[in-house]
């Protein structure tokens, strides 16, 4: 079967079911007692199963079938929930993911996981060997087990007049085509009656993955000794043995399971079987979820970057639209585009809305982050998670996944004390680290706190001065901000045991240069002892925003407005110069002077201007003044990249059309300052 | 294929100077009249600047400096070539484009020692076909 068309919704769902997988499997091991979060893993781990298999990605179904008779193992009270199987069920996960992965890359879901499988089974029979003696009772006594489901269906054929029997069918060992004996011997059974459980199960059956003997129930109305006779009939059938299930009142806590019970909706015996509906009686327990759900269509991402190119080209024709309307001035025309402006900002919000995904989805892989680092460091480590809902474009969420699995890591590793030593401090022995996002202004903030050791500013301060990352004179006069952000400097680590998770020194400067490059910015506030906040600032959206169009000389220059405090006309006279350094007084700072003409080698002439434009732009708490000749005007633009031949220009950050149909440069004022 | 093709090699003819060169027309987009170039400062010297082509910002080089040939001379026939190679796309400004042409493969020979005062590195064969000698470029070389 051609597969490939539902290629695109099976890598979709799996990650979905992985994700609630991940999720109620913390839940699980917060609150181990709750059987109904196991169902829910069960469920998603079944149809996960269901999903591979038709998709052809054999380890990968059969890594979540081992991963579901250990779940059903615990759903049926076999197996009680301990941290090594939490481990285990979550390594396996992980396994899951990383095929999934792998799969979406184009690969063909392969991996080697014969270890974990191992581990699965281990548990799976671990807990089951302890009653094993139970399995190998005298012949002509119930083998199987059944549960309370399948026994209620026996009692009540029992009820009609039918009887119950188990048929336990041998092989011969030389058997080449077991499957096809299987279906042979499935065949006659399903002429005398119904099958309603087999062990192994059907499905295993099917692959051929038991030895020579399988077992049968069978409800029938026929005798013990004409089914021997039938079944012998089929070829290669070595012995047949029928035994009549007697009462089934027996408890069921002492039943073990080496297979996992099988599931009524998973049973596809070759034959057709009308299988009673056990699902049905499942979702009796299910508490009512997803109460809330919202009406909801999956649209493949092409289509709105699609949708968002050309609205691009709209905004491009509108601000040529506006400038020739305020060039005819006429009053219609005037009207006309006014409200057309206005319909395609309303447009504008709509559509960069569609592109706004919840931080949620980046967000939610952390938890399971957090476990494992604390089981890793053996530390405590609490996550808080605060305003998950938050939205994003997806073009910046898309990249901030890694910078903010590092800083968790990093907050984990050097920020969180051991238990002890917490303890010493009177501080309570688990740590929290705190991850909150929330919008203010145009900008999304993203804050992640610890109440771990805090940074030490003086060791800070040795360390960039021993690698040279700082002189002796720069240091003095520096901020305790600034400080601290000596530690994202390349080729700056402050741990003094090199771990595995942070600390290689070359992680911070990566995550500083990745929030940078996505046009935001990152801060460290910290307070020896008590611990740090590293907050991240970034642009609500990357693809249209509002700017300054100043012109220097005959160039014009698009000014992000995200970056502008105010614009000021100053006289020349109210220039100082600070060594070397045309510096002005600006509301009572110290503001340093940069003539875009020169930093942009502008060709111009010599003119004589009392005056200088100047726009002061900020990074961080630092300014600067940007000299230009005049002021154009405030605009939205679609920021668009130089292409990949000028992939990196000195302060240009992109570029866009302007209403002319000309080219404008965007002024990246974070390389400006320093 | 068909034999012509396999046996041919299709490209754009272009001016430059007193001297035709030619591209593979697969490497060629389209042929634009010179239109306004918004210069990028702090790039090399023959990037002219970026153009706004239909709504992609697209950078220009000037050959005749990436050539180090004469100083600039714009005129009528002044053309804009968008050429492109992997996933850039790059215009080059040429003093004209004139031909399409099949050039037979084995009307393509190897550089020979002394071509003009340009560098040989631009350069994949020169093709004569009648009393024309065209000169073939690789666009790796002249994007690098």
């Amino acid at each position: 079967m051609d597969t490939s068309q539902y290629l695109e919704i099976f890598i979709d769902e799996s990650k979905e079911h992985l994700q609630a997988m991940n999720e109620h499997l913390l839940q699980l091991e917060k609150d181990p007692e709750n059987l109904s979060i196991v169902n829910e893993v069960f469920r998603s781990a079944h149809t996960l199963k269901g999903m591979s298999a038709t998709m052809g990605y054999e380890d990968l179904a059969n890594l979540t079938h081992k991963l579901e008779n250990v779940l059903d193992a615990i759903r049926n009270q076999q197996i009680s929930v301990t941290l090594d199987i939490m481990d285990t069920v979550f390594s396996s996960v992980d396994d899951l993911e990383a095929m999934v992965e792998d799969i979406s890359a184009g690969g063909e879901g392969k991996r080697n996981v014969e270890a974990i499988v191992q581990k699965l089974l281990v548990i799976e029979q671990g807990e089951a060997a302890a009653a094993l003696d139970v399995l190998d009772k005298p012949a002509g006594e119930t083998i199987l087990h059944y549960d309370e489901f399948e026994r209620t269906v026996i009692d009540q054929s029992k009820e009609q007049g039918f009887s119950c029997v188990e048929i336990n069918v041998s092989l011969r060992a030389d058997c080449v085509l077991k499957a096809a004996r299987v279906f042979m011997v499935f065949e006659v059974l399903e002429k005398c009656g119904e099958v309603i459980k087999t062990v192994p199960s059907s499905e295993q059956l099917e692959e051929e993955k038991f030895d020579e003997t399988f077992t049968v129930t069978l409800i029938t109305k026929e005798t013990a000794a004409d089914l021997q006779e039938k079944v012998k009939k089929v070829s290669e059938v070595e012995q047949v043995n029928v035994t009549e299930v007697g009462s089934l009142d027996e408890p069921e806590q002492h039943q073990p399971a080496t297979e996992a019970v099988v599931q009524a909706a998973e049973v596809s015996v070759p034959a057709a079987i009308e299988q009673p509906k056990q699902p049905e009686a499942k979702k009796e327990e299910d508490k009512p979820k997803n109460a809330v759900s919202n009406k909801t269509i999956r649209v493949n991402i092409e289509r709105l970057d699609i949708l968002m190119n050309l609205f691009e080209e709209l905004v491009i024709d509108r601000g040529r639209l506006e400038s020739i309307s305020s060039e005819l001035n006429h009053t219609e025309l005037n009207e006309t585009v006014e409200r057309m402006s206005r319909i395609s900002g309303d447009l504008q919000n709509i559509i960069l809305n569609m592109r706004m995904v919840p931080v949620e989805t980046v967000f939610n892989r952390f938890p399971k982050l957090v476990r494992q680092l604390s089981r890793d460091l053996n530390k405590q480590i609490h996550l808080d998670i605060i305003g998950a809902e938050t939205e994003l474009d997806r073009t910046v969420i898309d990249e901030i996944g890694d910078p903010l699995v590092h800083l968790i890591r990093n907050a984990g590793d050097h920020g969180i004390e051991m238990p002890e030593d917490r303890l010493a401090k009177g501080k309570p022995a688990e740590g929290t680290i705190k991850l909150k996002a929330y919008h203010s202004g145009n900008h999304v903030f993203i804050e992640i706190e610890d109440d771990g050791a805090g940074i030490n500013k003086d060791r800070v301060l040795k360390k960039a001065l021993d690698k040279g990352i700082v002189t002796q004179e720069q240091s003095l006069g520096m901020t305790d901000r600034q400080i601290f952000e000596l530690i994202m400097a390349s080729g700056f680590s402050t741990a003094e045991v090199i771990s595995d998770l942070s600390g290689r020194g070359v992680g911070l400067d990566v995550v500083k240069t990745t929030i940078e490059s996505l046009g935001g910015s990152i801060t460290i506030d910290s307070v020896e002892g008590s611990g740090s906040i590293f907050s991240i600032q970034l642009p609500l959206t990357l693809s249209i925003i509002s700017v300054m169009l100043v012109e220097v000389e005959k160039e014009k220059y698009a000014v992000p407005l995200s970056s502008i405090i105010e614009t000021a006309i100053v006289k020349k006279e109210e220039v100082l110069n600070a060594h070397n350094q045309q510096v002005i007084d600006f509301r009572g700072k110290v503001v340093p002077l940069l003539f875009l003409k020169d930093i942009f080698s502008v060709p111009h002439q010599e003119e004589d201007d009392r005056f200088y434009s100047i726009v002061i732009v900020r990074k961080g708490d630092k300014m600067a003044g940007l000299v230009v000749d005049s002021f154009i005007g405030q605009q939205e633009v679609v920021l668009k990249s130089l292409g990949n031949y000028l992939s990196s220009v000195f302060a240009i950050s992109g570029a866009t059309i302007l209403g002319d149909g000309q080219v404008a440069l965007i002024v990246d004022c974070n390389a400006l300052i320093k | 294929m068909s034999e012509v093709t396999a046996s041919a090699v299709k490209v754009i003819a272009f001016q430059l100077v007193d001297k035709e060169y030619a591209l593979p027309v697969e490497q060629v987009y389209s042929i634009e009249k010179l239109m306004h170039i918004t210069r990028v400062p702090g790039t090399v010297p023959f990037v002219k600047g970026v153009i706004n082509l239909r709504g992609v910002v697209t950078p220009i080089i000037d050959l005749r400096s990436r050539f180090g040939l004469s100083d600039e001379r714009v005129d009528d026939s002044t053309r804009i070539i968008i050429a492109a190679l992997d996933d850039m796309e790059v215009g080059l400004i040429v003093d004209g484009a004139n031909d399409v042409l099949d050039i037979p493969t084995d009307a393509i020979e190897p550089q020979p020692e002394v071509v003009g005062s340009l560098g040989d590195e631009y350069i994949t064969g020169v093709a004569k076909l009648d009393k024309r000698l065209l000169i073939m470029l690789s666009l790796q070389k002249i994007f690098n």
